[in-house]
Protein backbone atom coordinates (compact mmCIF):
# COMPACT_ATOMS: atom_id res chain seq x y z
CA UNK A 1 0.00 0.00 0.00
CA UNK A 2 3.03 2.32 0.48
CA UNK A 3 6.19 3.19 -1.42
CA UNK A 4 9.64 4.01 -0.09
CA UNK A 5 10.73 7.59 -0.11
CA UNK A 6 14.27 8.85 0.36
CA UNK A 7 14.61 12.11 2.30
CA UNK A 8 17.85 14.05 2.19
CA UNK A 9 18.86 17.03 4.27
CA UNK A 10 20.31 19.61 1.89
CA UNK A 11 22.11 22.73 2.98
CA UNK A 12 21.21 25.82 1.01
CA UNK A 13 24.57 26.09 -0.69
CA UNK A 14 25.53 25.72 -4.31
CA UNK A 15 26.71 22.25 -5.26
CA UNK A 16 24.93 20.27 -2.56
CA UNK A 17 21.97 19.16 -4.69
CA UNK A 18 24.11 18.16 -7.64
CA UNK A 19 26.33 16.09 -5.36
CA UNK A 20 23.34 13.96 -4.36
CA UNK A 21 22.06 13.64 -7.94
CA UNK A 22 25.49 12.58 -9.18
CA UNK A 23 25.68 9.83 -6.58
CA UNK A 24 22.33 8.45 -7.78
CA UNK A 25 23.42 8.75 -11.38
CA UNK A 26 26.60 6.79 -10.70
CA UNK A 27 24.44 3.91 -9.47
CA UNK A 28 22.07 4.10 -12.42
CA UNK A 29 19.15 4.96 -10.17
CA UNK A 30 16.27 6.74 -11.87
CA UNK A 31 14.17 9.45 -10.27
CA UNK A 32 10.43 8.95 -10.57
CA UNK A 33 9.34 12.01 -8.61
CA UNK A 34 11.00 14.50 -6.32
CA UNK A 35 10.27 17.64 -4.37
CA UNK A 36 12.18 20.25 -2.42
CA UNK A 37 10.90 23.32 -0.64
CA UNK A 38 12.88 26.52 -0.27
CA UNK A 39 13.69 27.70 3.22
CA UNK A 40 16.39 30.16 4.19
CA UNK A 41 18.95 27.72 5.50
CA UNK A 42 18.21 24.19 4.33
CA UNK A 43 15.80 22.00 2.46
CA UNK A 44 14.53 18.44 2.60
CA UNK A 45 14.91 16.79 -0.79
CA UNK A 46 12.34 13.98 -1.08
CA UNK A 47 12.69 11.37 -3.79
CA UNK A 48 10.72 8.45 -5.17
CA UNK A 49 13.15 6.43 -7.25
CA UNK A 50 13.66 3.10 -8.99
CA UNK A 51 15.80 1.54 -6.25
CA UNK A 52 15.24 3.22 -2.87
CA UNK A 53 17.19 0.72 -0.75
CA UNK A 54 20.26 1.00 -2.96
CA UNK A 55 19.91 4.77 -3.13
CA UNK A 56 19.75 4.93 0.67
CA UNK A 57 22.92 2.86 1.06
CA UNK A 58 24.86 4.83 -1.52
CA UNK A 59 23.97 8.15 0.04
CA UNK A 60 24.58 6.92 3.57
CA UNK A 61 28.03 5.64 2.64
CA UNK A 62 28.83 9.00 1.06
CA UNK A 63 28.04 10.64 4.40
CA UNK A 64 24.80 12.30 3.27
CA UNK A 65 22.14 12.91 5.94
CA UNK A 66 19.46 10.62 4.59
CA UNK A 67 16.44 8.71 5.84
CA UNK A 68 14.11 6.16 4.31
CA UNK A 69 10.40 6.14 5.05
CA UNK A 70 7.11 4.89 3.72
CA UNK A 71 4.67 7.23 2.06
CA UNK A 72 1.34 6.62 0.35
CA UNK A 73 1.15 6.60 -3.44
CA UNK A 74 -2.34 6.71 -4.88
CA UNK A 75 -3.17 6.41 -8.52
CA UNK A 76 -5.99 8.57 -9.87
CA UNK A 77 -7.77 8.80 -13.16
CA UNK A 78 -6.56 11.74 -15.21
CA UNK A 79 -9.81 13.66 -14.78
CA UNK A 80 -10.27 17.07 -13.12
CA UNK A 81 -11.40 16.86 -9.48
CA UNK A 82 -10.05 13.41 -8.60
CA UNK A 83 -7.43 14.80 -6.21
CA UNK A 84 -10.10 16.80 -4.40
CA UNK A 85 -12.24 13.70 -4.03
CA UNK A 86 -9.39 11.57 -2.74
CA UNK A 87 -7.98 14.07 -0.25
CA UNK A 88 -11.52 14.90 0.83
CA UNK A 89 -11.90 11.35 2.11
CA UNK A 90 -8.98 11.84 4.50
CA UNK A 91 -10.13 15.29 5.56
CA UNK A 92 -13.57 13.87 6.43
CA UNK A 93 -11.89 11.44 8.78
CA UNK A 94 -9.85 14.22 10.40
CA UNK A 95 -6.57 12.95 9.01
CA UNK A 96 -4.07 15.67 8.13
CA UNK A 97 -1.71 15.55 5.18
CA UNK A 98 1.83 16.42 6.29
CA UNK A 99 3.03 16.99 2.74
CA UNK A 100 2.00 15.99 -0.75
CA UNK A 101 3.39 16.02 -4.26
CA UNK A 102 2.17 14.53 -7.50
CA UNK A 103 3.25 13.43 -10.94
CA UNK A 104 1.80 11.89 -14.08
CA UNK A 105 2.82 8.42 -15.14
CA UNK A 106 1.49 6.64 -18.22
CA UNK A 107 -1.54 8.88 -18.36
CA UNK A 108 -2.43 8.34 -14.71
CA UNK A 109 -2.03 10.85 -11.92
CA UNK A 110 -0.08 9.73 -8.84
CA UNK A 111 -0.37 11.49 -5.47
CA UNK A 112 2.48 10.92 -3.03
CA UNK A 113 1.72 11.98 0.53
CA UNK A 114 2.35 11.47 4.18
CA UNK A 115 -0.34 11.75 6.84
CA UNK A 116 -0.27 12.30 10.57
CA UNK A 117 -1.88 8.90 11.14
CA UNK A 118 -0.74 6.11 8.82
CA UNK A 119 -2.95 3.38 10.31
CA UNK A 120 -6.16 5.32 9.89
CA UNK A 121 -5.09 6.43 6.43
CA UNK A 122 -4.74 2.75 5.50
CA UNK A 123 -8.30 2.14 6.67
CA UNK A 124 -9.59 5.03 4.57
CA UNK A 125 -7.77 3.71 1.51
CA UNK A 126 -9.12 0.19 1.99
CA UNK A 127 -12.69 1.27 2.76
CA UNK A 128 -12.92 3.52 -0.29
CA UNK A 129 -11.09 1.21 -2.68
CA UNK A 130 -8.50 3.86 -3.50
CA UNK A 131 -5.81 2.51 -5.78
CA UNK A 132 -2.69 2.55 -3.65
CA UNK A 133 0.48 1.60 -5.48
CA UNK A 134 2.74 -0.88 -3.67
CA UNK A 135 6.50 -0.47 -3.94
CA UNK A 136 6.95 -3.49 -6.20
CA UNK A 137 4.56 -2.08 -8.80
CA UNK A 138 6.20 1.28 -8.94
CA UNK A 139 9.19 0.33 -11.05
CA UNK A 140 6.92 -1.72 -13.30
CA UNK A 141 5.15 1.49 -14.21
CA UNK A 142 8.34 3.00 -15.58
CA UNK B 1 39.65 73.66 38.44
CA UNK B 2 42.36 71.03 38.23
CA UNK B 3 42.82 68.72 35.31
CA UNK B 4 43.17 65.92 37.82
CA UNK B 5 40.76 64.33 40.27
CA UNK B 6 43.58 63.05 42.51
CA UNK B 7 46.29 65.55 41.47
CA UNK B 8 49.08 64.10 43.63
CA UNK B 9 48.50 60.45 42.77
CA UNK B 10 47.84 61.07 39.09
CA UNK B 11 51.01 63.08 38.52
CA UNK B 12 53.47 60.92 40.45
CA UNK B 13 56.77 60.49 38.65
CA UNK B 14 57.88 56.99 37.67
CA UNK B 15 60.16 56.65 40.66
CA UNK B 16 57.43 57.89 43.00
CA UNK B 17 54.98 55.41 41.49
CA UNK B 18 57.43 52.57 41.97
CA UNK B 19 58.17 53.53 45.55
CA UNK B 20 54.46 53.62 46.35
CA UNK B 21 53.95 50.30 44.57
CA UNK B 22 56.68 48.60 46.58
CA UNK B 23 55.24 49.88 49.85
CA UNK B 24 51.75 48.72 48.88
CA UNK B 25 52.94 45.40 47.48
CA UNK B 26 54.69 44.56 50.76
CA UNK B 27 51.56 45.44 52.70
CA UNK B 28 49.34 43.44 50.31
CA UNK B 29 51.46 40.29 50.45
CA UNK B 30 51.58 40.49 54.25
CA UNK B 31 47.82 41.01 54.35
CA UNK B 32 47.16 38.04 52.02
CA UNK B 33 49.53 35.85 54.01
CA UNK B 34 47.86 36.58 57.31
CA UNK B 35 44.28 36.85 56.06
CA UNK B 36 43.87 34.29 53.28
CA UNK B 37 44.35 30.59 53.81
CA UNK B 38 44.65 30.17 50.06
CA UNK B 39 47.61 32.55 49.74
CA UNK B 40 49.27 31.37 52.95
CA UNK B 41 49.31 27.80 51.63
CA UNK B 42 50.43 28.92 48.22
CA UNK B 43 53.33 31.02 49.50
CA UNK B 44 54.28 28.36 52.05
CA UNK B 45 54.40 25.78 49.28
CA UNK B 46 57.29 27.65 47.66
CA UNK B 47 58.82 28.75 50.94
CA UNK B 48 58.16 32.44 50.33
CA UNK B 49 57.58 34.70 53.34
CA UNK B 50 56.08 38.21 53.07
CA UNK B 51 59.37 39.70 54.28
CA UNK B 52 61.10 38.17 51.23
CA UNK B 53 59.44 40.84 49.11
CA UNK B 54 62.07 43.56 49.18
CA UNK B 55 61.87 45.00 45.67
CA UNK B 56 59.27 45.17 42.91
CA UNK B 57 61.33 42.57 41.11
CA UNK B 58 60.57 40.11 43.92
CA UNK B 59 56.96 40.06 42.70
CA UNK B 60 58.10 37.50 40.12
CA UNK B 61 58.70 34.98 42.90
CA UNK B 62 54.98 34.84 43.59
CA UNK B 63 53.01 32.22 41.62
CA UNK B 64 50.28 33.37 39.27
CA UNK B 65 46.63 33.41 40.33
CA UNK B 66 44.13 32.14 37.77
CA UNK B 67 40.40 32.18 37.21
CA UNK B 68 40.48 28.48 38.06
CA UNK B 69 41.80 29.38 41.52
CA UNK B 70 38.76 31.63 41.98
CA UNK B 71 36.46 28.79 40.90
CA UNK B 72 38.21 26.25 43.12
CA UNK B 73 37.84 28.47 46.17
CA UNK B 74 34.22 29.41 45.42
CA UNK B 75 32.53 31.17 47.08
CA UNK B 76 34.61 32.80 49.83
CA UNK B 77 37.92 30.93 49.86
CA UNK B 78 40.02 33.77 48.44
CA UNK B 79 38.98 36.37 50.98
CA UNK B 80 41.71 37.98 53.06
CA UNK B 81 39.30 39.45 55.60
CA UNK B 82 36.50 37.85 57.64
CA UNK B 83 33.21 37.86 55.76
CA UNK B 84 31.59 40.24 58.24
CA UNK B 85 33.96 42.97 57.05
CA UNK B 86 32.67 42.63 53.48
CA UNK B 87 29.80 44.76 52.25
CA UNK B 88 29.43 43.86 48.56
CA UNK B 89 29.68 40.79 46.40
CA UNK B 90 29.87 40.64 42.62
CA UNK B 91 29.81 37.39 40.71
CA UNK B 92 30.40 36.32 37.15
CA UNK B 93 27.90 34.10 35.41
CA UNK B 94 29.14 30.57 35.05
CA UNK B 95 26.52 27.90 34.98
CA UNK B 96 28.99 25.44 33.45
CA UNK B 97 31.57 25.57 36.20
CA UNK B 98 31.52 27.42 39.47
CA UNK B 99 31.03 31.12 39.03
CA UNK B 100 33.67 33.49 40.37
CA UNK B 101 32.95 35.68 43.36
CA UNK B 102 34.60 39.01 44.12
CA UNK B 103 34.17 40.50 47.58
CA UNK B 104 34.54 44.14 48.61
CA UNK B 105 34.84 45.91 51.92
CA UNK B 106 33.42 49.39 52.38
CA UNK B 107 36.91 50.80 51.84
CA UNK B 108 37.27 48.78 48.62
CA UNK B 109 34.02 50.26 47.33
CA UNK B 110 35.22 53.76 48.17
CA UNK B 111 38.51 53.17 46.40
CA UNK B 112 36.68 51.71 43.41
CA UNK B 113 34.38 54.73 43.21
CA UNK B 114 37.44 56.97 43.45
CA UNK B 115 39.11 55.17 40.53
CA UNK B 116 36.02 55.53 38.34
CA UNK B 117 35.61 59.17 39.34
CA UNK B 118 39.27 59.78 38.48
CA UNK B 119 38.72 58.24 35.03
CA UNK B 120 35.60 60.25 34.33
CA UNK B 121 37.21 63.47 35.51
CA UNK B 122 40.16 62.74 33.22
CA UNK B 123 37.88 62.79 30.16
CA UNK B 124 36.35 66.07 31.21
CA UNK B 125 33.35 65.09 33.31
CA UNK B 126 32.48 67.68 35.96
CA UNK B 127 29.78 67.94 38.67
CA UNK B 128 27.51 69.94 36.34
CA UNK B 129 27.36 67.01 33.93
CA UNK B 130 24.44 64.57 33.72
CA UNK B 131 25.66 60.97 33.45
CA UNK B 132 23.42 58.26 32.04
CA UNK B 133 24.51 54.66 32.49
CA UNK B 134 23.11 52.15 30.00
CA UNK B 135 24.96 49.23 31.57
CA UNK B 136 23.14 46.30 33.05
CA UNK B 137 22.91 46.69 36.81
CA UNK B 138 23.04 43.79 39.24
CA UNK B 139 25.96 41.40 39.20
CA UNK B 140 27.49 43.12 36.16
CA UNK B 141 30.04 45.59 37.55
CA UNK B 142 29.46 48.14 34.77
CA UNK B 143 26.23 49.14 36.48
CA UNK B 144 27.05 49.88 40.10
CA UNK B 145 30.73 50.55 39.30
CA UNK B 146 29.95 53.56 37.13
CA UNK B 147 27.03 54.59 39.34
CA UNK B 148 29.17 55.03 42.46
CA UNK B 149 32.04 56.59 40.52
CA UNK B 150 29.85 59.14 38.76
CA UNK B 151 28.15 60.01 42.06
CA UNK B 152 31.53 60.35 43.75
CA UNK B 153 32.54 62.84 41.09
CA UNK B 154 29.34 64.70 41.83
CA UNK B 155 27.42 64.27 38.59
CA UNK B 156 23.67 63.84 38.46
CA UNK B 157 23.68 60.13 37.71
CA UNK B 158 20.85 58.35 35.90
CA UNK B 159 20.83 54.55 36.43
CA UNK B 160 18.89 53.99 33.22
CA UNK B 161 20.28 50.42 32.97
CA UNK B 162 20.27 48.34 29.82
CA UNK B 163 17.71 48.29 27.04
CA UNK B 164 14.48 50.21 26.44
CA UNK B 165 16.04 52.49 23.85
CA UNK B 166 13.08 54.83 23.54
CA UNK B 167 13.19 55.53 27.25
CA UNK B 168 16.95 56.13 27.04
CA UNK B 169 16.33 58.75 24.34
CA UNK B 170 13.59 60.39 26.37
CA UNK B 171 16.01 60.67 29.31
CA UNK B 172 18.62 62.23 27.01
CA UNK B 173 16.30 64.99 25.98
CA UNK B 174 14.35 65.44 29.25
CA UNK B 175 17.28 65.29 31.67
CA UNK B 176 19.84 66.95 29.42
CA UNK B 177 22.24 64.00 29.57
CA UNK B 178 25.78 65.05 28.64
CA UNK B 179 27.75 61.85 29.33
CA UNK B 180 26.71 58.32 28.42
CA UNK B 181 28.27 55.00 29.23
CA UNK B 182 27.40 52.34 26.66
CA UNK B 183 28.96 49.40 24.90
CA UNK B 184 29.91 50.43 21.33
CA UNK B 185 27.23 48.35 19.62
CA UNK B 186 24.56 49.92 21.83
CA UNK B 187 25.86 53.41 21.06
CA UNK B 188 25.33 52.62 17.37
CA UNK B 189 21.87 51.30 18.16
CA UNK B 190 20.99 54.52 20.02
CA UNK B 191 21.94 56.51 16.94
CA UNK B 192 19.89 54.23 14.69
CA UNK B 193 16.77 54.79 16.79
CA UNK B 194 17.46 58.53 16.98
CA UNK B 195 17.43 58.62 13.18
CA UNK B 196 14.18 56.68 13.03
CA UNK B 197 12.59 59.15 15.45
CA UNK B 198 13.99 62.23 13.72
CA UNK B 199 16.24 63.11 16.66
CA UNK B 200 19.45 64.88 15.73
CA UNK B 201 21.93 64.23 18.53
CA UNK B 202 23.76 67.52 17.89
CA UNK B 203 20.62 69.63 17.73
CA UNK B 204 18.28 67.84 20.12
CA UNK B 205 20.57 66.55 22.88
CA UNK B 206 23.42 67.87 25.00
CA UNK B 207 25.50 64.70 24.56
CA UNK B 208 29.19 65.50 24.66
CA UNK B 209 31.06 62.50 26.02
CA UNK B 210 30.67 58.80 25.52
CA UNK B 211 32.39 56.18 27.60
CA UNK B 212 32.72 52.88 25.79
CA UNK B 213 34.12 49.61 26.94
CA UNK B 214 33.41 46.00 27.79
CA UNK B 215 33.10 45.15 24.10
CA UNK B 216 36.20 45.03 21.91
CA UNK B 217 36.03 47.54 19.09
CA UNK B 218 38.29 48.99 16.45
CA UNK B 219 39.53 52.56 16.12
CA UNK B 220 37.30 52.89 13.04
CA UNK B 221 34.25 51.94 15.07
CA UNK B 222 35.12 54.56 17.67
CA UNK B 223 35.51 57.30 15.04
CA UNK B 224 32.25 56.32 13.38
CA UNK B 225 30.37 56.44 16.67
CA UNK B 226 31.91 59.82 17.46
CA UNK B 227 30.73 61.14 14.08
CA UNK B 228 27.26 59.72 14.48
CA UNK B 229 26.56 61.14 17.92
CA UNK B 230 28.75 64.23 17.77
CA UNK B 231 30.66 63.22 20.89
CA UNK B 232 34.14 62.30 22.06
CA UNK B 233 34.26 58.59 22.82
CA UNK B 234 36.74 57.25 25.37
CA UNK B 235 37.78 53.65 25.69
CA UNK B 236 37.74 52.04 29.10
CA UNK B 237 39.03 48.79 30.52
CA UNK B 238 37.87 46.93 33.55
CA UNK B 239 37.18 43.46 34.79
CA UNK B 240 35.22 42.28 37.78
CA UNK B 241 38.22 40.42 39.25
CA UNK B 242 40.06 43.75 39.41
CA UNK B 243 36.89 45.44 40.80
CA UNK B 244 35.18 46.39 37.51
CA UNK B 245 35.34 49.58 35.46
CA UNK B 246 38.01 52.10 36.45
CA UNK B 247 41.08 49.88 36.04
CA UNK B 248 42.35 51.70 32.95
CA UNK B 249 40.92 54.57 30.95
CA UNK B 250 41.87 56.79 28.08
CA UNK B 251 42.76 60.38 28.73
CA UNK B 252 41.88 63.18 26.32
CA UNK B 253 44.76 62.14 24.07
CA UNK B 254 42.74 59.01 23.12
CA UNK B 255 45.96 57.12 22.70
CA UNK B 256 46.01 54.18 25.11
CA UNK B 257 44.40 53.66 28.50
CA UNK B 258 46.25 54.81 31.63
CA UNK B 259 46.23 51.99 34.13
CA UNK B 260 46.22 53.28 37.68
CA UNK B 261 49.49 52.06 39.06
CA UNK B 262 48.69 53.15 42.59
CA UNK B 263 45.98 50.43 42.43
CA UNK B 264 47.66 47.79 40.27
CA UNK B 265 51.05 46.45 39.33
CA UNK B 266 51.09 45.68 35.62
CA UNK B 267 53.02 42.90 33.96
CA UNK B 268 52.83 41.81 30.34
CA UNK B 269 54.02 38.23 29.90
CA UNK B 270 54.41 35.77 27.09
CA UNK B 271 51.35 33.51 27.56
CA UNK B 272 53.39 30.38 26.77
CA UNK B 273 56.63 30.95 28.67
CA UNK B 274 55.08 33.34 31.23
CA UNK B 275 58.25 35.41 30.98
CA UNK B 276 57.89 39.20 30.80
CA UNK B 277 57.93 40.83 27.37
CA UNK B 278 59.45 44.29 26.78
CA UNK B 279 57.21 47.37 26.70
CA UNK B 280 55.59 47.71 23.29
CA UNK B 281 55.28 43.99 22.69
CA UNK B 282 51.99 42.14 22.90
CA UNK B 283 51.51 39.62 25.69
CA UNK B 284 49.09 38.61 28.39
CA UNK B 285 48.12 41.23 30.94
CA UNK B 286 48.89 40.15 34.51
CA UNK B 287 47.68 42.37 37.34
CA UNK B 288 48.37 42.50 41.05
CA UNK B 289 45.99 44.53 43.18
CA UNK B 290 47.81 46.66 45.75
CA UNK B 291 44.93 48.71 47.05
CA UNK B 292 42.34 46.18 48.16
CA UNK B 293 41.27 44.74 51.47
CA UNK B 294 38.65 42.07 50.97
CA UNK B 295 40.19 40.03 48.23
CA UNK B 296 43.55 41.12 46.86
CA UNK B 297 44.76 39.08 43.89
CA UNK B 298 48.47 38.49 43.34
CA UNK B 299 49.67 38.22 39.75
CA UNK B 300 46.24 37.49 38.32
CA UNK B 301 46.34 36.20 34.76
CA UNK B 302 43.65 38.22 32.98
CA UNK B 303 44.02 36.25 29.74
CA UNK B 304 43.63 39.54 27.87
CA UNK B 305 46.30 40.22 25.27
CA UNK B 306 47.58 43.76 25.00
CA UNK B 307 50.78 45.79 25.14
CA UNK B 308 52.18 48.73 27.03
CA UNK B 309 52.41 51.80 24.82
CA UNK B 310 55.99 53.02 25.30
CA UNK B 311 56.81 56.66 25.94
CA UNK B 312 55.32 59.57 27.83
CA UNK B 313 51.78 60.85 27.48
CA UNK B 314 51.37 64.60 26.94
CA UNK B 315 48.59 64.65 29.55
CA UNK B 316 51.12 64.71 32.38
CA UNK B 317 50.24 61.35 33.86
CA UNK B 318 53.06 58.85 34.12
CA UNK B 319 50.81 55.87 34.77
CA UNK B 320 51.47 53.39 31.99
CA UNK B 321 49.15 53.14 29.02
CA UNK B 322 47.58 49.90 27.79
CA UNK B 323 46.78 49.53 24.12
CA UNK B 324 43.29 48.35 23.22
CA UNK B 325 42.81 44.64 23.87
CA UNK B 326 44.14 42.49 21.03
CA UNK B 327 42.39 39.25 21.88
CA UNK B 328 42.56 36.50 24.47
CA UNK B 329 45.13 33.91 25.41
CA UNK B 330 42.37 31.43 26.23
CA UNK B 331 39.28 30.63 24.19
CA UNK B 332 36.97 33.03 25.99
CA UNK B 333 34.75 35.07 23.69
CA UNK B 334 33.69 38.57 24.63
CA UNK B 335 30.50 39.45 22.80
CA UNK B 336 28.44 42.52 23.65
CA UNK B 337 30.23 42.75 26.97
CA UNK B 338 29.33 39.19 27.92
CA UNK B 339 32.04 36.63 28.59
CA UNK B 340 31.38 33.30 26.93
CA UNK B 341 33.43 30.12 26.86
CA UNK B 342 32.89 27.73 23.92
CA UNK B 343 32.54 24.87 26.41
CA UNK B 344 29.27 26.43 27.62
CA UNK B 345 27.91 26.21 24.09
CA UNK B 346 29.27 22.72 23.56
CA UNK B 347 27.68 21.45 26.76
CA UNK B 348 24.25 22.59 25.60
CA UNK B 349 24.63 21.24 22.07
CA UNK B 350 25.77 17.82 23.22
CA UNK B 351 22.54 17.32 25.15
CA UNK B 352 20.60 17.06 21.88
CA UNK B 353 20.57 13.55 20.50
CA UNK B 354 19.57 14.99 17.11
CA UNK B 355 23.00 16.66 16.84
CA UNK B 356 26.41 15.30 15.96
CA UNK B 357 29.52 16.48 17.82
CA UNK B 358 30.90 19.03 15.37
CA UNK B 359 30.02 22.69 15.60
CA UNK B 360 31.44 26.05 14.64
CA UNK B 361 30.91 29.40 16.34
CA UNK B 362 31.29 32.39 14.02
CA UNK B 363 31.50 35.94 15.34
CA UNK B 364 31.02 38.77 12.90
CA UNK B 365 30.23 42.43 12.77
CA UNK B 366 26.99 43.01 10.89
CA UNK B 367 26.57 46.71 10.30
CA UNK B 368 27.63 47.95 13.73
CA UNK B 369 26.43 44.98 15.69
CA UNK B 370 28.43 41.99 16.74
CA UNK B 371 26.59 38.74 16.22
CA UNK B 372 27.15 35.06 16.85
CA UNK B 373 26.19 32.21 14.55
CA UNK B 374 26.36 28.63 15.79
CA UNK B 375 26.49 26.02 13.05
CA UNK B 376 25.94 22.51 14.26
CA UNK B 377 25.86 19.22 12.42
CA UNK B 378 22.84 16.97 12.51
CA UNK B 379 23.46 13.44 13.68
CA UNK B 380 22.56 10.35 11.65
CA UNK B 381 19.10 10.39 13.16
CA UNK B 382 17.86 12.71 10.47
CA UNK B 383 14.27 13.86 10.85
CA UNK B 384 12.21 14.19 7.69
CA UNK B 385 10.01 16.95 9.02
CA UNK B 386 10.36 20.72 8.53
CA UNK B 387 8.40 21.69 11.59
CA UNK B 388 10.38 19.32 13.79
CA UNK B 389 13.63 20.80 12.44
CA UNK B 390 12.40 24.31 13.11
CA UNK B 391 11.33 23.33 16.60
CA UNK B 392 14.76 21.83 17.16
CA UNK B 393 16.44 25.03 15.98
CA UNK B 394 14.28 27.13 18.27
CA UNK B 395 14.89 24.90 21.26
CA UNK B 396 18.67 24.99 20.74
CA UNK B 397 18.52 28.79 20.43
CA UNK B 398 16.47 29.11 23.60
CA UNK B 399 18.75 26.91 25.66
CA UNK B 400 21.88 28.69 24.38
CA UNK B 401 20.29 32.02 25.20
CA UNK B 402 19.59 30.91 28.75
CA UNK B 403 23.20 29.83 29.15
CA UNK B 404 25.18 32.61 27.47
CA UNK B 405 22.65 35.48 27.77
CA UNK B 406 22.99 36.31 24.09
CA UNK B 407 20.73 35.06 21.32
CA UNK B 408 22.82 33.35 18.66
CA UNK B 409 21.67 32.44 15.18
CA UNK B 410 21.54 28.65 15.08
CA UNK B 411 22.08 26.85 11.77
CA UNK B 412 21.57 23.13 11.35
CA UNK B 413 23.96 21.73 8.79
CA UNK B 414 24.39 18.23 7.35
CA UNK B 415 26.87 15.89 8.91
CA UNK B 416 30.39 16.33 7.55
CA UNK B 417 29.87 19.85 6.27
CA UNK B 418 31.90 21.66 8.95
CA UNK B 419 35.52 21.62 7.78
CA UNK B 420 37.68 19.37 9.93
CA UNK B 421 41.10 20.59 10.85
CA UNK B 422 44.16 18.52 11.51
CA UNK B 423 44.77 18.24 15.22
CA UNK B 424 42.97 20.71 17.47
CA UNK B 425 39.44 21.43 16.32
CA UNK B 426 38.67 25.00 15.30
CA UNK B 427 35.54 25.91 17.23
CA UNK B 428 35.52 29.68 16.95
CA UNK B 429 35.95 31.88 13.90
CA UNK B 430 36.22 35.54 14.85
CA UNK B 431 35.58 37.74 11.82
CA UNK B 432 34.79 40.84 13.87
CA UNK B 433 36.52 44.04 12.87
CA UNK B 434 38.28 44.84 16.13
CA UNK B 435 40.76 41.99 15.99
CA UNK B 436 41.83 42.77 12.44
Amino acid sequence: MTVNQISIFIENKSGTLVKVLKLLKSEGIQLIASTIADTAEYGIFRIICSAPDRAYNVLKEAGVAVSLCEVFAIQLDDVPGRAADAIGLFANEGISIAYLYSFLLKGKGVLIFRTDNADRAREVIAKNNLKAIPEKDLSLLL
Amino acid sequence: MSEYFNPELETLTRSEIEALQLERLKATVAHCYSGSEFYRKRLDSIGLRPEDIRSLDDLKKIPFTTKQDLRDTYPFGMASVPLEKCTRLHSSSGTTGNPTVILHTQKDLEQWANAVARCLWMVGCRPEDVFQNTSGYGMFTGGLGFQYGAEKLGMLTVPAAAGNTLRQLKFFTDFGTTVVHAIPSYAARLYEVMCERGIDPRRDTRLRTLVIGAEPHSEDTRRRIEDMLGVKAYNSFGMSEMMGPGVAFECKEQNGMHIWEDYFIVEIVDPDTLEPVPDGEIGELVLTTINREAMPLLRYRTRDLTRIIPGDCPCGRHHKRLDRMKGRSDDMIILKGVNIFPIQIETILMQFKELASDYLITLETLEDNDAMTVEVELSDMFIDDYSALQKLEKEITRQLRDEILITPRVRLVPKGSIPKSEGKAVRVKDLRKQYQ
